[in-house]
């Protein structure tokens, strides 16, 4: 099978059988990253690159690693500021980038949409690392191919998301992605973190941290913005932490089983204590490596790879 | 110019004629409507066989933005007025939120002398109602009225202090000024790119919640019976306005609304694929609102549909989402987005006559909107059943930002005439 598709820009288009494609093919890579020599020549001769509008560490990396363990000749481009603020639009820089000729353009940018204007304005495939509060595809894949791998299905499992909802790519794009696979969602924070009308997109909403994490088989707790709070949607870090905070206290509440993730980075003590992150429930390090494994398996396959 | 225009179906909603008739113009005014009439013996009269096309007053267009001065590369009074005439439109009126703001007498009378050179269209200027449009201190109403200034407006921006609009609209009542409100609640609206609800939650885009306008929308209602003063609501886009608009009029408010084509014409959802083009201010709402805003017409709650045309340049608008300027174009589009309601059932032609003519004239205390004898022969000359497709390259404005491009629609303006001299002729082209 083949992804016969340009560009992936987010999870709200891909259809369960492409998901499936992708997660495979991941899983299928994952060996690779823990060979004596991790590399391989399949990408050899082709051009990926990482144009980040918005600070990141890890997804970043996450995709230099991935292309070079496929031999594809990777090059970051880090824009401090948004292409308002630098003076060159989006579309000049991306049209630039173009007359370079490389394969794939990975995008990070904090307006949404911006991966859309680009997929349509260059011939390249376009990976969205990340737009605005829209969508996180990657990092969906990486989750449900966390939770597949841990728990050999995504069908049924109850997922509890928590946090700020409304601000968050990771939340839309695990929603979109966990629906899709048959899963069970709920979303969880305070009313002020919880976005307009998003019931419709199939999702349980509440209010409360132990309603939420209630026979869960997954939490993924969320990171929360220290910065948001000037606008006021939550009072103070030590309220939010008090309500909000998973921690030995609640975490009984859910299954035994369940497995705790959270996209990084963490803020310890504030969305979730350290003995929770660093626990047996967590496996928020098998999602940083499982990362690695989905972004060379959309590497591989938009530049035409076969599953 | 002399005319005799023969067996035209005229619509006057001013005179309540929806008729087949004929109509004598001489010397750029309308002389007599009747049938049969019979040519004058004034030199130079042309005949005009009219048979299955309608006669209307003049459109007007009650809100306006022609960028100039300031933002020529946008449009100017000369391109705007061109896209005007094009789109049925004799009369417009201008917002002031050009560069400088339109708040003293050298920018209102330099509008007029631009208009004048341009003589296609009737341009009547809005006058800021605070000095920039900062919401602080009140402009010289007087002197802009002196001046030629119709109506008052901070449009793009909201008086956000209710005192300072407490005393424009004293003021500005006692010169017998309409005041136009722009409203908009900052504190709520303030960062949002859509109209929030599903669509802004699925797209992660910031959103501005109806709310935003009706709070405002209720203030200057209280304002307006408070001080006993008019108010005119442009740019109505949500239910909520409707319904707080519909319980004034009831209750003795002197209050008068208008909305835009798009506001019954698209939603939120139209807004899916990122579309810089559907960006505008307010935005477009969902399906319950459009809903409501056809009701609010049908109804009589809102008055007037005006175009809001807002012309931006490709380089305001070929950015990223949240960063592009809001604002479509509309005058060459309105028309036939209008008649659209009246193909649906909602409004008669002659109720959207009524509406982008009539109706915005009498609001705004201009000449026009009427084919009474005596009434400067503004005319325009519609085709009910031509099909046309809005296309780039056709576009008479300056800028092309429109989400229309591209879609085919029904009706037009085929023929306008200003004061008896055509300034659109498809007819005979």
């Amino acid at each position: 099978m083949i992804l016969e598709r340009k560009d992936i820009l987010g999870i709200k288009e891909l259809s369960k059988d492409e998901i499936l494609l992708i997660l495979d093919t991941a899983d299928s890579f994952i060996e690779i990253s823990t060979r004596e020599i991790k590399k391989v020549p399949t990408l050899r001769g082709k051009t990926v690159i990482n144009l980040f509008y918005e600070a990141s560490t890890r997804t970043r990396t996450s995709f230099e690693i991935a292309g070079k363990r496929l031999s594809a000749d990777t090059i970051n481009i880090s824009a401090s500021t948004s292409s308002v603020v630098k003076g060159e639009t989006l579309l000049d820089t991306a049209r630039n980038l173009e007359a370079m000729n490389p394969d794939v353009i990975v995008i990070r940018h904090s307006a949404a949409g911006a991966p859309h204007m680009l997929a349509g304005m260059v011939k390249q495939s376009i990976i969205n690392a990340g737009d605005g509060a829209h969508e996180h595809p990657t990092q969906a894949l990486l989750d449900m191919m966390t939770i597949r791998a841990k728990k050999g299905r995504l069908e049924n499992m109850k997922v509890a998301i928590v946090g700020d909802i409304a601000h968050s790519r990771v939340a839309r794009s695990n929603i979109h992605g966990l629906k899709k696979m048959g899963a069970q969602v709920t979303v969880a924070g305070p009313a002020t973190m919880i976005p307009r009308d998003i019931e419709q997109m199939g999702v349980y909403v509440c209010s409360s941290l132990d309603e939420a994490i209630k026979e869960a088989d997954v939490i993924m707790m969320l990171r929360i913005q220290i910065e948001r709070q000037h606008q006021n949607i939550f009072p103070s870090l030590r309220e939010y932490a008090q309500r909000f905070c998973l921690s030995k206290k609640n975490i009984p509440l859910a299954k035994k089983d369940v497995l705790v993730m959270h996209p990084g980075p963490i803020n310890r003590g504030v969305e979730i204590s350290p003995d929770i992150a660093d626990g047996p429930y967590s496996v928020i390090l098998d999602q940083v490596t499982n990362g690695v494994a989905v972004r060379m398996a959309l590497l591989y396959l938009l530049t035409g790879g076969k599953a | 110019m002399n005319w005799l225009i023969k067996e035209a179906r005229i619509i006057d909603p001013s005179q309540h004629i929806d008729d087949r008739m004929d109509i004598l113009i001489e010397d750029g005014k309308i002389v007599k409507l009747g049938r049969n009439l019979s040519p004058s013996r004034k030199k130079g009269q042309a005949g005009m066989e009219l048979a299955g096309l309608v006669v209307a007053p003049g459109l007007v267009d009650m809100h306006t933005h022609l960028r100039e001065p300031g933002f020529e590369y946008k449009e100017t009074i000369q391109t705007g007025s061109e896209a005007a005439c094009a789109g049925g439109f004799t009369s417009i009126a201008c917002m002031p939120n050009t560069n400088p703001v339109n708040d003293t007498r050298s920018v209102t009378e330099f509008i007029l002398r631009k208009a004048a050179e341009t003589n296609l269209v009737r341009v009547y200027p809005i006058a800021a109602i605070t000095m920039q449009s900062q919401g602080k201190a009140l402009a010289e109403f007087w002197d802009l009225k002196e001046a030629g200034a119709i109506a008052l407006s901070d449009d793009g921006k909201p008086v956000m202090d209710s005192a300072v609009m407490r005393r424009a609209l004293e003021y500005a009542d006692s010169l017998d000024l309409p005041v136009i409100s722009h409203c908009e609640d900052t504190s709520l609206s303030s960062g949002g790119a859509m109209n929030e609800g599903f669509a802004s939650t699925e797209l992660g885009l910031p959103g501005i919640p109806g709310i935003a306008e009706d709070i405002m929308v209720a203030r200057d209602l209280l304002l307006a019976e408070y001080t006993r003063s008019a108010i005119h609501i442009a740019h109505v886009s949500t239910a909520g306005s409707v319904r707080l608009i519909r319980e004034a009029k009831n209750r003795g408010i002197k209050v008068t609304a208008e909305t835009a084509p798009h506001y019954f014409t698209l939603t939120d959802d139209d807004l899916r694929t990122y579309n810089v083009n559907a960006k505008v201010y307010p935005p477009m709402r969902g399906s319950t609102d459009v809903e409501a805003i056809k009701e609010g017409l049908r109804d009589g709650t809102i008055d007037a549909i005006a175009s809001d045309h807002a012309p931006h340049a490709l380089t305001d608008k070929e950015v990223e989402f949240e960063y592009a300027a809001s604002g479509m174009i509309g005058l060459e589009t309105s028309l036939a987005l209008g008649l659209g309601l009246v193909a649906t059932g909602i409004l008669t032609l002659s109720q959207l006559i009524d509406k982008m003519s009539t109706r915005p004239a009498m609001i705004l205390r201009i000449p026009g909107g009427s084919l009474r004898p005596g009434s400067p022969a503004d005319l325009t000359i519609i085709d009910l059943e031509r099909s046309w497709k809005v296309d780039d390259e056709a576009i008479r404005s300056r800028s092309k930002n429109t989400p229309f491009l591209g879609r085919d629609l029904t009706g037009k303006a085929v023929m306008t005439m200003k004061g008896g001299v055509v300034t659109y002729d498809e007819l005979h082209n």
